[in-house]
């Protein structure tokens, strides 16, 4: 197929649909709007179930409703409304159901701002909701990426029978790139009735309870070890990330996802043409995190000092240090609030940590050290 | 047995063979009785969802003999609507108390009632939450004792109670909207007149129904059943009036 010029939020939507979903739900926000608009005319057209609800609150709950019945069903968007939505990803965690949630980020925290952000982080990939549960999280960094990611979100989501998030900012919803779609495939589309899990009708069978209650501990401790089995496997089967200019040259190793990894690839480009050289570790997963994967980057002779880069004030630290454990000295920089840091800045940041200068303590650039927990 | 012996009253099929955890003289029993009754008689049960409220009918799936989805409180309307719009094929309904769907549910049920989601609502209205032991609800009744308005509803704090039959029948898209109570027998045969009929249209892809129904609840009442179903009759009823507020069939209300 054609490469076709396309807006992020569009693009997601029509992987969506090339991915086999019939059903989606959404509620209007600032920067994924997009998102609605375009499958308001193109479900229809594949005989799908569109729908706008009254709030982030009900139509989480409709995604939960309509997962219930097996087929593919996805929502989408942004930080404020992903947080309403918790209620519902944790009882579909808890109650094994599969479905795609877009996250458009904005920045926050309350209502915050409309720009882009990555910091719903901790939200996405520590659980967001309560109780025992994760879900997959997949982080794009190209509309290309997104596309792909999409796709994959649904057949993750089935395998698993636990909810996948795509999270993406909102530079990733709104820039328009090329992109090309694999052919549409109704074949994906999952027939409910041949489900042997979902609510088809107790015909010739015992009736089916799809529920995340559970009053007797031992059965609910039983379901929270049994999801805990496949965030296990998800750990195994499903680490997504990838290496950018990583040579035994480098200094320094880059980590950062989505836009800002882009961001940090320029910077690589421009440092190497400058004969300074730094590479990238970009975690495609961020549920499962590719720790193992990371350590084994950063801890390479030649590798002076992690620095974790994000679009927040240190979220996806915590993990890069959980991954690290001590073995190098961690620095991190980060813009948030809607501000995209320039190659430049990050730059800065580098070249301070290859020639270190005595400095003003400036919060965007925290300095962390090896004392990590 | 003989041949001249004929069944003339049993289960419904659509009612599992179990133990009622509910508190003697609460009338969910009877409620889901109906349920069960009007699935069997349409013959739906095989194609037929469930959706069960948090509160005291929370374990609705262990009497109701169909697939059930277990929602957030209050959140009912919006399960059923996402799987009735990807299953139209299938029937589908929610069981609710008056917790739950009129007060942390009022969104939901609003907006799908007024979308006209073709599936069907059992909103139970005892006027007080039930499995939490006995708390002030939006339908407690002015003056009612309960563990959280322990001097009685004060309306001037708190408002009156809700009339959610009144307050749907105010929305324009047609559906069938009709309150009844089963604190006696005569009643309990209207109720159950409502409840096949509020299936009925589904199976009919007509409309959004719902069926109020006026239930008890002696032990957070703190009557017998017998004063509980007096007290219903007498002080329930005079406010949260029994009628039939819209029904297609009729053109009641439009």
């Amino acid at each position: 197929m054609a490469r076709i010029l396309m807006k992020g939020n569009e693009a997601i939507a029509e992987a969506a649909i090339r991915a086999g979903a019939e059903g989606y739900f959404c509620y209007p926000i600032t920067p994924q709007s997009e998102v609605a608009e375009y499958l308001a005319k193109r479900m229809p057209e594949v005989g799908g179930v569109f729908l706008q609800g009254e709030s982030e609150v009900a139509v989480g709950n409709m995604l939960f409703g309509a997962a219930s019945t097996g087929m593919r069903v996805f929502t989408t968007s942004s930080s404020p409304g992903i947080s309403l939505m918790q209620e519902a990803i944790s009882y579909m965690a808890g109650a094994h159901l599969p479905a795609v949630i877009v996250n458009i980020m904005r920045g926050g925290p309350g209502l915050g701002g409309i720009l882009p952000a990555q910091s719903d982080y901790f939200q996405a990939v520590k659980g967001g909701g309560h109780g025992d549960y994760r879900v997959l999280v997949l982080a794009p960094s190209t509309v290309q990426e997104a596309v792909d990611l999409m796709m994959l979100a649904f057949d993750l989501a089935d395998k698993y029978l636990n909810p996948v998030m795509l999270i993406g900012d909102g530079m990733i919803g709104q820039m328009m790139e090329a992109v090309e779609f694999p052919e549409e495939t109704k074949s994906k589309r999952n027939d409910p009735n041949k489900s042997d899990w979902a609510a088809n009708g107790a015909k010739d069978r015992k009736p089916r309870i799809i529920k995340s209650l559970f009053l007797d501990p031992n059965q609910l401790e039983d379901n929270c070890w049994l999801l805990d089995e496949k965030y296990e496997q998800m750990k195994r089967e499903e680490v997504r990330y990838e290496l950018y200019k990583v040579n035994a040259k480098n200094k320094i190793l880059i980590v950062s996802y989505g836009t800002m990894a882009r961001i940090c690839q320029t910077v690589i480009d421009e440092l190497e043409n400058e004969g300074f050289s730094a590479g990238l570790f970009r975690p495609i997963s961020l549920f499962p995190y590719p720790m193992k994967e990371l350590k084994e980057e950063a801890v390479k002779k030649n590798i002076q000092t992690v620095l974790t880069v994000e679009m927040s004030t240190a979220q996806m630290l915590e993990d890069v240090e959980r991954s690290v454990l001590g073995e190098k000295p961690i620095k991190f920089f980060g813009r948030t609030g809607g501000i995209v840091p320039t190659p430049e800045e990050v730059k800065s940041k580098v070249m301070e940590l290859l020639k270190p200068k005595k400095k003003a303590n400036d919060p965007r650039g925290k300095k962390r050290g090896t004392n990590v927990k | 047995m003989s041949n001249s012996t004929n069944v003339i009253f049993s289960r419904p099929i659509a009612m599992h063979d179990t133990v009622t955890h509910y508190c003697p003289g609460c009338t969910h029993g009877i409620i889901h009785r109906l349920v069960a009754e009007a699935i069997d008689e349409l013959g739906v049960r095989d194609k037929t969802c469930g959706v069960a409220p948090v509160g005291c009918s929370v374990l609705a799936y262990n009497y109701i003999n169909c697939d059930f989805m277990e929602a957030p409180h209050g959140r009912a309307p919006a399960l059923a609507t996402g799987f009735k719009r990807m299953r139209p094929d299938m029937i589908v309904f929610t069981y609710q108390g008056d917790g739950d769907l009129a007060s942390i549910g009022m969104g939901e049920i609003i907006h799908a009632a007024n979308r006209g989601e073709k599936f069907t609502t059992i909103f139970v209205n005892n006027a007080v939450y039930g499995m939490t032991g006995g708390q002030m609800a939006p339908t407690t009744m002015p003056n009612q004792k309960t563990s959280t308005s322990p001097m009685g509803r004060n309306v001037d704090q708190v408002g009156y109670p809700i009339r959610m039959s009144e307050l749907l029948s105010a929305l324009v898209t047609p559906a069938y909207l009709e309150r009844v109570s089963v604190h006696d027998p005569q009643h309990i045969l209207k109720a159950k007149k409502a409840i096949y009929k509020a299936f009925k249209y589904q199976v009919e892809g007509r409309c959004f129904s719902m069926v109020e129904v006026l239930s008890t609840c002696p032990t957070n009442w703190g009557y017998t059943p017998k004063e509980a179903t007096k007290w219903l009759a007498e002080t329930m009823i005079p406010y949260y009036e029994l009628k039939c507020f819209k029904d297609p069939e009729k053109r009641e209300g439009i």
